[in-house]
């Protein structure tokens, strides 16, 4: 299920303005991978070209090659729907959605793929992903109460697991505690874990800690100089990153001498 | 030097002054004006009820040949609604598919000429409607209607015998229609592309296409602001007077279910237009009257329109 995301020359433009120049990268398949950087040097930008959901953006587009075992995500036979039907994503913020209760809205991304489910099964998918998503214990009796009625970070966890209950090879997650308390925040961490065993993890994060204690390894994003675009610094293992990074800005970056 | 720093206290405090007298002013200025509006409505409705009510004693001759001014303004009022509630289901579809394209399908470059285009309509007359309606669209719809009393004439509302002239109810309620749908599109429009980023994201990141997606997070997230924009335009088609006067062939105040056919149940407002010029002594009342209930007709719409409206807000 899960799989591997090749990387190779990507430019991420916004209209005419180059945003990320030059990514090259292997994610490998059942591990975390964390992108860390200094606001607006793209990381962000990056992780959306991974579903093409940057291109919901007007103007945004994309140079260069992703390939998730070995198939081309932006192919010109590819649909991007069916894309980010096998790459799911979380946001910064928690979204569920307002008027569905968090039953529906675990079940949201299965009735897109319009398949008839029976009602057992339904019941499973929902049961399962919420397990998954370490929610099941905390809303099993109130399954048919709107999701906007949770805390911050029970949504967030209801968020992952509509991602997780449509079993996609990859999930994107973009600052998925930045919104976050400490507390949600250590829940996600712990499921981030979890889900490793099962699923190719990307997240971007602005915590450096964070990254350290969740990811296997990591990328560094930084801008060249103000105005230019931003590019990947360093691409290494989580360990080698925190103890002996091989360039001198990641090392300057994360023992806090700038960004 | 040092008086030019002594200087700045009386200029400050001249320049608090100023800006208070401005306030004071500015804040009594539009207390006025709010206060002047709700005399003038206050102004209509209590004008409508001393001249509307001593038309509850009119009979035959001078209630245009009913008994009473109920008989008279019940079949006006019915024709009243059945116009309006058939143009608000023709351009309910039209109005929403119109926003939708302008808010999320159209590329900008389009959507906003477009959407130019669209609040121009509101900007012709009603006059060129009603003119429009005859000339125009009257003659080419009664084929249509044609067919449609051969197909379903077995529904009440095409029974036929079909109007040879096409100045039906319905050529009404369609003109009625193009009328409302530029309010009723602007508000939609703005509703659809106020939809927060996060959700229609939420939506995309699951795999949903652009129709889904609107399904998903737009149209739920609009269910109030649709309603509301509706009632606002059902309000504008209740009270519109010169097309429907101008367009529809009424027989005068009958309730008929056919709107194909050269009877045709009149419109309050129409109606009114029509009679006005020639009407004396308790007639006038009784015309009055009958606007006293499109008023409280058409206030009652709106009302409702904008309580469905703040309701959605206080939920969302």
């Amino acid at each position: 299920m899960a799989k591997s995301i090749d990387v190779s020359d990507l430019d991420i433009y916004y209209g005419d303005f180059l945003a990320v120049q030059g990514v090259n990268m292997h994610v490998r398949a059942r591990s975390v991978t964390a992108f860390i950087g200094p606001s607006g040097c793209g990381k962000s930008t990056v992780l959306r070209s991974l579903n093409r959901m940057h291109e919901v953006i007007p103007g945004a587009r994309v140079e260069g090659k992703v390939t998730v075992d070995g198939q081309s995500l932006y192919d010109s036979a590819i649909d991007p729907v069916a894309v980010r039907r096998q790459i799911g994503m979380v946001f910064q913020r928690p979204n569920p959605f307002p008027t569905m209760s968090i039953y529906e809205n675990v079940l949201a991304g299965n009735r897109l793929n319009a398949k008839k489910m029976k009602k057992s099964e339904a019941d499973d998918i929902v049961e399962r992903s919420l397990k998954g998503a370490n929610l099941w214990n905390e809303v099993k009796d109130r399954l048919a109460k709107p999701g906007m009625g949770l805390s911050g970070g029970q949504q967030q966890r209801l968020c992952i697991a509509r991602a997780i209950a449509v079993e996609p090879q990859v999930l994107l997650m973009d600052e998925p505690c930045s919104a976050l308390d400490p507390i949600s925040t250590s829940a996600i961490e712990d499921l981030i874990h979890e889900l490793k065993s099962d699923y190719t993890i990307v997240i971007v994060t602005h915590n450096m800690q964070q990254a350290a204690r969740v990811s296997d390894e990591t990328g560094f994003f930084n801008l060249k100089a103000a105005g230019q675009p931003g590019h990947l610094v360093e691409f290494n293992s989580t360990q080698k990153m925190f103890a002996n990074p091989d360039n001198e800005a990641t090392e300057a970056y994360i023992s806090g001498r700038f960004g | 030097m040092t008086t030019a720093i002594q200087e700045p206290a009386p200029q400050l405090e001249e320049r608090a002054r100023t800006t208070r007298v401005g306030d004071a002013v500015f804040s009594r200025t539009a207390l006025g004006a709010a206060l002047l509006v709700v005399a003038l409505l206050a102004g209509v409705a209590i004008f409508l009820f001393i001249q509307g009510l001593p038309a509850l004693d009119a009979h035959g001759e001078q209630a245009y040949g009913k008994s009473s001014v109920w008989t008279l303004v019940g079949p006006l009022l019915f024709g009243t609604v059945l116009s309006a509630l058939l143009a608000m289901i023709i351009v309910t579809p039209l109005a929403i598919g119109l926003a939708l394209v302008i808010s999320h399908y159209a590329p900008r470059r389009l959507a906003k000429p477009v959407g130019y285009l669209v609040d121009l309509l509101a900007a012709v007359p009603s006059v060129v409607f009603g003119l429009w309606g005859i000339a125009v669209l009257a003659p080419r719809l009664t084929p249509f209607y044609e067919w449609l009393n051969s197909w379903f004439g077995w529904i009440p509302l095409f029974d036929g015998p079909v109007s040879g002239s096409g100045r039906t109810l319905l050529t009404a309620s369609v003109v009625l229609a193009l009328m409302a749908l530029p309010i009723v599109t602007a508000i939609l429009r703005e509703i659809f592309a106020q939809t927060p980023t996060m959700h229609q994201e939420a939506a995309l990141a699951l795999g949903a296409t652009r129709w889904e997606m609107i399904r998903l997070a737009v149209l739920p997230y609009a269910r109030s602001g649709i309603v509301a924009a509706l009632l606002l335009g059902l309000g504008r088609a209740l009270g519109e007077t010169m097309a429907v006067a101008m367009v529809l062939s009424a027989t005068g105040a009958i309730i008929s279910f056919d709107v194909i056919s050269s009877a045709n149940s009149n419109t309050i407002a129409a109606s009114i237009a029509n009679n006005y010029a020639n009407a004396a002594g308790l007639k006038i009342n009784v015309l009055i009257f009958a606007g006293l209930a499109l008023f409280v007709l058409t206030f009652a719409v709106n009302f409702l329109g904008r309580w469905v409206a703040t309701r959605g807000q206080v939920k969302a």
